[in-house]
């Protein structure tokens, strides 16, 4: 069952961010205010150890276990829709204390509200979709 | 097993977490995957029919089912994680944050997972809540898809990669949030 390692893993990640406290809205606003270095530490040690998977996929050219390459596709060069993106995904980031993955997670934690802010981010994603082609990216 | 129990019910330090990610993203990489989690926002609109009057939702959604069922692990993860691996509701916040957040009118800093006056339904009936629930969540899907990617897709795989754009983007993931933790969050919670 192909669909069951994907649920599987999502349930590690899911018990890992809530067991490191990832998902709590104190986290988030702690780190804004650099007050404490666990959640640089929680993406710094991600990074640096993404880094070396990521070498190795490339250097040895390693194959997906249905034998097809590993495509790591680069990001379209540009900067306005990275940076204003950045920024308005911040502005919500800071306010919720959720990014989309602890959103899910807080859901199972029995945060029913966390439903309103998961539909505000979907019509969000959708007035997106709308104004596309008018802004710069 | 109840020793393994306890020991995985207490919080888990940075050196565990971070590197659990890691391995979730290159086991997404070795499946044949990109980790990014912000790409369900958009199939649950095209599922919807959002795809039938506006094209940037017209597409095969179905490639990418493995992302939802991963979405769907994290409610369960979540599920698992609070109902039998959390004995405190505690969060170990630093001793400056609390009283910081106990200076913008916030009740038991960190005695529990989420600020429990804003993040209730009572809670969208006001000002604050309203703002920080439904215009935040809003500003995260609309921002998220601006900059193709959020925390994991960008921070995480993006980083990973070396990639300059995820770069930028996590500059602005920080200028917004910082804009938000040092000029608006201290009006907005005492309004």
């Amino acid at each position: 069952m192909k669909i069951l390692r994907y649920l599987i893993i999502g349930i590690i990640f899911g018990i890992t961010l809530a067991k490191a406290e990832i998902i709590s809205w104190y986290r988030i606003y702690e780190m804004f205010k650099f007050q404490s270095f666990h959640m640089y530490g929680v993406i710094g040690s991600a990074v640096v150890l993404g880094i070396v998977f990521v070498q190795m996929v490339k250097r040895f050219k390693l194959k997906s276990i249905d034998g097809k390459p590993i495509q790591i596709y680069p990001k379209q060069k540009s900067i306005p829709r990275y940076l204003f993106g950045g920024i308005i995904f911040g502005l919500g980031w800071a306010m919720t204390g959720a990014c989309p993955g602890p959103m899910f997670i807080l859901l199972g934690n029995g945060v029913s509200v966390i439903l309103v802010i998961i539909a505000a981010a979907l019509l969000g994603t959708y007035t997106y979709g709308l104004l596309r082609n008018k802004l710069p990216h | 097993m109840n020793e393994v129990i306890n020991f995985i019910s207490q919080p888990w330090p940075w050196y565990v977490a971070g590197p659990v990610i890691a391995v979730v993203m290159f086991s997404l990489l070795m499946l044949g995957n990109n980790f990014g989690i912000s790409a369900n926002l958009r199939s649950l609109c095209s599922i919807m029919g959002a795809g039938k009057h506006c094209e940037f939702f017209d597409f095969n959604w179905r490639a990418q089912v493995w992302n939802l069922i991963f979405a769907l692990g994290l409610i369960i993860g979540g599920l698992i994680a609070h109902t039998y691996l959390t004995p405190s509701t505690e969060v170990n916040i630093s001793q400056e944050t609390i009283s910081d957040l106990q200076q913008l009118g916030i009740e038991n800093p960190g005695s529990s997972l989420v600020p429990q006056n804003l993040f209730s339904w009572e809670s969208l009936a006001t000002v604050k809540g309203f703002i920080m629930l439904v215009i935040g969540g809003f500003l995260i899907g609309f921002g998220t898809r601006y900059a193709g990617g959020c925390t994991s897709g960008h921070a995480i795989s993006g980083l990973s990669d070396l990639q300059l754009p995820s770069l930028i983007a996590v500059i602005g993931f920080f200028i917004g949030g910082l804009f938000v933790t040092y000029l608006v969050l201290p009006f907005l919670l005492t309004v």
